[in-house]
């Protein structure tokens, strides 16, 4: 479906560690991936995979500690810091937890503005219309809502209000950290139909990380699937979850809880726990727990290869071989 | 074979109300809850955040805090009044008949203690085992929840375990003195897909091998779908629904339970599909709204559901019941008033 | 705030889900107002501080006037409201002057202790890594020496002259400061809305001025008050051993020391007052510092988001 436009975003081998004590962990651990214009691409896995690391290191708010990051054309790994502040505008970051997400202490008028407020964009008037017209557009009435502050708000609010924010400096592509994780099942659907209206109106390339794998299938073209710092699989979401070709993947969807009295999968329950990211095992990550393991996966890493169309797999022996 | 003990409810809580006094008013957190529950049984409670599913788990648990607190109606275990009992006749009954497990086991076990120890507190204290015996059933216990290495881990304290060991750990001390009746509350949020697997697989074993009865009380329907022997739907403080399970899902009737369910994303369903949202928000629990609490945001809601307050009645299928002047996939408004026979 | 299933601040009190309306208060423990309480303590301060600062326009006699015409230690009375001291210098007029002494140092080495202490702290806590180990430990070197005999000393060769003594006293209240002050800093620091601030591309200065000061204000208002109060002891202790402003300067240090040899001194060479008063004014002022602060401390933290 991809023309032959350069995609918007490239990771390339991306690694993040952070030093634990006298070791370090890579929370992210050489990591690759495309982002093309106008898509998005959803990023699945439990916690401690290092989905939240790797969209932290895309906003640049995490310094990798190797790799490349290409955003439109630009290697901005390679950036200094005063061209690199300069590509903020472009990238933007919604987290997950609404409450910590405000400044407690500003009202919401003045949280949205800041951004126009640092780059000083436009004049007094101007910032005050754009900080209405956006807070209009994610749902927030800005004269009953624009002197208050966040406490007064639900959950949902306040993400909308992080959204407003977000969305002022009319960036390119969009980073979204479990931004529902944290609410209730009926706002959580307000907040993702007020995604899929802003991102067609805004033109919007989304980079949507989660652990819910129903929520990531809505709203993803793609999805890629994460585990203790290494991609396993990234395919197109209906593909993905009709016909997962990495161990993991099929063990993770079938272990979803769905909101049918009737079972329609039987689970692959994992034995054990995720092993410690710090000392993570040789060879493929998931071998220890995977149903499939040989010695080949204790020897020798396993790349994303291409397996179908827009379908790559990390794995020595996908499901059906 | 079975006494007559056997066959009655455990559980039985008959129009419960709880509600708060705050400088604003008074807060009706639950407004006329009945419910009963048998050994051996699941039950479940599906509420989003301000429904009252909280406040009800506390409240039948005999938790909430006695200020500012108003409890009317019943709430009988096994016969015994236990709503609004004396702290010393509740001390009698946590741990050994009635335990909980909650939801953030990071702030549910104390930090300080090494895990080992926090079970044989527990044992010490109502079944007043000595300390080998204890620590005894205390390894055996881990082994049960299923946390490798036990001898090892016993002394572990709870930082050095992960989410899912932790909440297994909290099972252990809540099934330490084997109760009768289980109250979880959101014991799975928060944890990973695959741990939140093991831990309902875990829990389900558990009830079944020791007969316990269980209240699973849960934001998210997909924990109750397979796991519940019958549901109850909290929303503002009221049941609104009540059902056997597979009922619940192949004939709701009250159209918050509907709304709820398409609202949720299907890994089924192709991406994309826009999914049904509740506009607006729940109401106000000090002024509540007169009529069906839903109804601000109910799409099928005509003047009687603003006016007036549906009762809970029965539908056609045995144990299902809905608080709604006109159910989904009823020909006519419902109007028969649950045993009064008029219509 | 509903909706929110498990959020970091959760609060375990269920009856605290609460749909969110005008000004929500959750529970009838926070209190909205701050109660007549406060405002007559802080009316108190105030009037201290007026009086310390219009002390001369006020119809009072010299402090240092020593009047012949007057009872030598005087009991309060028509001409000399509070009485008279040992040198016949009134006790009332001393005791307003007096007050320039502890206010001074309480409020301005405060102010020099939050520069001192508070600005590290903040950049410390922020920055952390070689920034913080450095800081921290030359805030330990100063915690560690031992703040009254420094003081001593530091006055005893360089003078004991009003704002040298508040620079001293400020400088070794600093290193409490910077821990506070850290501490509460590293708190925000670590919350999504200063890593959103990064993210949008605001600059250091502008992210610990904007975002992370506001909300340090309730830790520096309460806990600078209970500073300004423990440092008005610390001259007032200082004083007691004579080593604070000297003489004929009145503080009411410096008068509780000539009281005190006063206590048990023979008929004519007895006067309690001289003692009671500055005592009582001491400790008015330090009681409704805490009052004070403590009541600003639960107000504010009120406009803290909580469940």
């Amino acid at each position: 479906m991809s023309g032959p436009a350069a995609p918007l975003l490239e990771v390339q081998d991306l690694v993040v560690s952070f030093p634990r004590g006298r070791s370090t962990v890579q929370a992210v651990a050489g990591v690759s991936f495309d982002l093309a214009e106008g898509e998005t691409l959803g990023l699945v896995g439990e916690s401690g995979c290092g989905k939240s690391t790797t969209g932290r290191a895309i906003v640049q708010v995490e310094k990798p500690t190797s790799g490349k990051i290409t955003f439109a054309g630009t290697e901005i790994t390679a950036l200094n810091r005063s061209d690199l502040r300069l590509m903020r505008t472009q990238i933007q970051m919604i987290f997950q937890d609404p409450i910590s997400s405000l400044n407690p202490r500003r009202r919401v008028r003045d949280i949205v503005a800041e951004p126009l407020n640092i780059w000083k964009i436009g004049t007094d008037k101007e910032r005050h219309d754009k900080v209405n017209a956006m807070l209009e557009s994610v749902g927030i009435d800005p004269y009953v809502a624009g002197g208050r502050y966040p406490r007064e708000f639900s959950g949902g609010q306040c993400q909308r209000i992080s959204i407003a924010r977000a969305l002022v400096l009319e960036p390119r592509l969009l980073v979204c950290d479990e931004i529902v994780s944290a609410l209730d099942v009926s706002v959580q659907a307000q907040i993702l139909n007020l995604l899929a209206d802003l991102k067609s109106e805004h033109k919007l390339t989304l980079f949507f990380i989660a652990h819910d794998l129903a929520v990531v299938k809505n709203v993803s073209d793609r999805v890629a699937v994460m585990y203790l710092g290494r991609l396993c699989e990234i395919a197109p979401s209906d593909v993905l979850y009709k016909a997962p070709a990495h161990h993991y993947t099929e063990a993770l969807l079938s272990s979803a809880v769905e909101p049918n009295p009737v079972v329609t999968r039987t689970p692959v329950i994992l034995p054990g726990e995720p092993p410690s990211p710090i000392n993570p095992p040789s060879g493929c990550r998931f071998r220890t727990r995977c149903p499939r393991a040989e010695a080949r996966c204790a020897q020798e890493v396993p790349e994303l290869r291409e397996i179908a169309p827009s379908h790559q797999v990390a794995c020595h022996f996908p499901v059906g071989t | 074979m079975s006494t007559p003990d056997a066959a009655a409810p455990l559980l039985v809580v008959d129009d419960l109300h709880v509600s708060f006094s705050t400088p604003q008013g008074e807060l009706r957190a639950v407004q006329g809850v009945s419910l009963t529950l048998e050994l051996g049984k699941t039950l479940g409670i599906v509420g989003e955040s301000g429904s009252g599913k909280t406040v009800l788990s506390r409240a039948i648990m005999g938790l909430l805090p006695r200020q500012s607190t108003t409890q009317t109606g019943s709430v009988r275990y096994r016969g015994e009044e236990i709503l609004n009992a004396e702290p010393r006749a509740l001390r009698r009954l946590w741990g050994t008949q009635i335990a909980m497990v909650f939801q953030d086991p990071m702030t549910s076990l104390n930090p300080v203690q090494r895990i080992g120890h926090q079970i044989t507190e527990t044992l010490k204290l109502h079944l007043k085992l000595g300390k080998d015996e204890a620590k005894e059933t205390a390894l055996s216990l881990l082994m049960q929840v299923g946390i490798p290495f036990p001898v090892e881990r016993y002394d572990s304290y709870p930082h050095q375990l992960s989410g899912g060991m932790r909440q297994r750990v909290m099972i252990a001390i809540a099934l330490a003195c084997a109760p009768r009746l289980l109250m979880a509350d959101e014991p799975t949020t928060g944890l990973d897909v695959t741990v939140q697997a093991q831990i309902l697989d875990l829990l389900s074993t558990l009830q079944r091998d020791r007969d316990m009865a269980m209240i699973l009380v849960t934001h998210d329907l997909g924990v109750v779908a397979t796991r519940t022997d019958e549901i109850i739907v909290m929303y503002a403080g009221n049941v609104v629904e009540r059902a056997p399970t597979k009922v619940l899902f192949s004939q709701m009737s009250m159209p918050y339970t509907e709304a709820l369910l398409r609202s949720i994303p299907r890994i089924d369903n192709p991406s994309h599909t826009r999914l049904v949202a509740i506009e607006g928000r729940p109401p106000d629990l000090i002024n509540p709204p007169a009529g069906c609490p839903f109804a601000p945001r109910c799409p099928y809601a005509q003047n009687k559901c603003h006016n007036e307050k549906p009762p809970l009645v029965e539908g056609t299928a045995p144990g299902h019941s809905y608080a709604c002047w006109f159910p989904l996939a009823a020909p006519e408004p419902a109007e028969a008033v649950v045993g009064s026979g008029v219509r | 705030m509903t909706d929110v299933i498990n959020p970091q601040t959760t609060s375990p009190l269920p009856g605290a889900v609460v749909t969110p309306t005008d000004n929500d208060e959750h529970g009838a423990a926070a209190p909205k107002r701050l109660g007549t309480f406060f405002w007559i303590c802080a009316g108190w301060i105030t009037l201290i501080t007026l009086v310390a600062i219009f002390a001369n326009l006020l119809p009072l006699p010299n402090p240092d006037f020593q009047n012949f015409a007057a009872p030598q230690n005087g009991a309060p009375g028509w001409g000399h409201l509070l009485g008279t001291d040992d040198l016949n210098r009134d006790i009332f007029s001393r005791l307003l002057f007096g007050s320039r002494v502890s206010l001074v140092v309480g409020f301005g080495g405060t102010a020099i202790g939050l520069i001192l202490g508070g600005i590290p702290a903040m950049l410390s806590g922020y920055r952390r890594g070689r920034v913080d180990t450095f800081l921290s430990t030359a805030s330990y070197a100063v915690l560690a020496f031992p703040a009254l005999v420094a003081v001593i000393a530091i006055g005893s060769f360089w003078g004991h002259q009003l704002w040298k003594i508040t620079l001293v006293i400020g400088l070794f209240s600093s290193p409490l400061i910077f821990r506070i002050i850290r501490a509460s800093t590293l708190t925000y620091a670590s919350r999504d809305f200063v890593m959103a601030a990064k993210a949008l591309g605001a600059s250091d200065r502008r992210i610990l001025a904007r975002e992370i000061l506001p909300n340090l204000m309730p830790t520096i208002i309460s806990f600078g008050l209970i500073a300004v109060a423990s440092i008005i002891v610390l001259e007032g202790t200082l004083a007691f051993l004579g080593l604070s402003v000297p003489p004929p300067t009145p503080s009411w240090g410096n008068m509780l020391n000539e009281g005190a040899a006063l206590l048990s001194g023979g008929p004519g060479q007895n006067n309690a007052w001289l003692v009671i008063f500055p005592a009582a004014a001491m400790f008015s002022l330090l009681f409704t510092l805490n009052v004070v602060a403590d009541k600003l401390r639960s107000y504010l933290d009120v406009t803290e988001v909580k469940l």
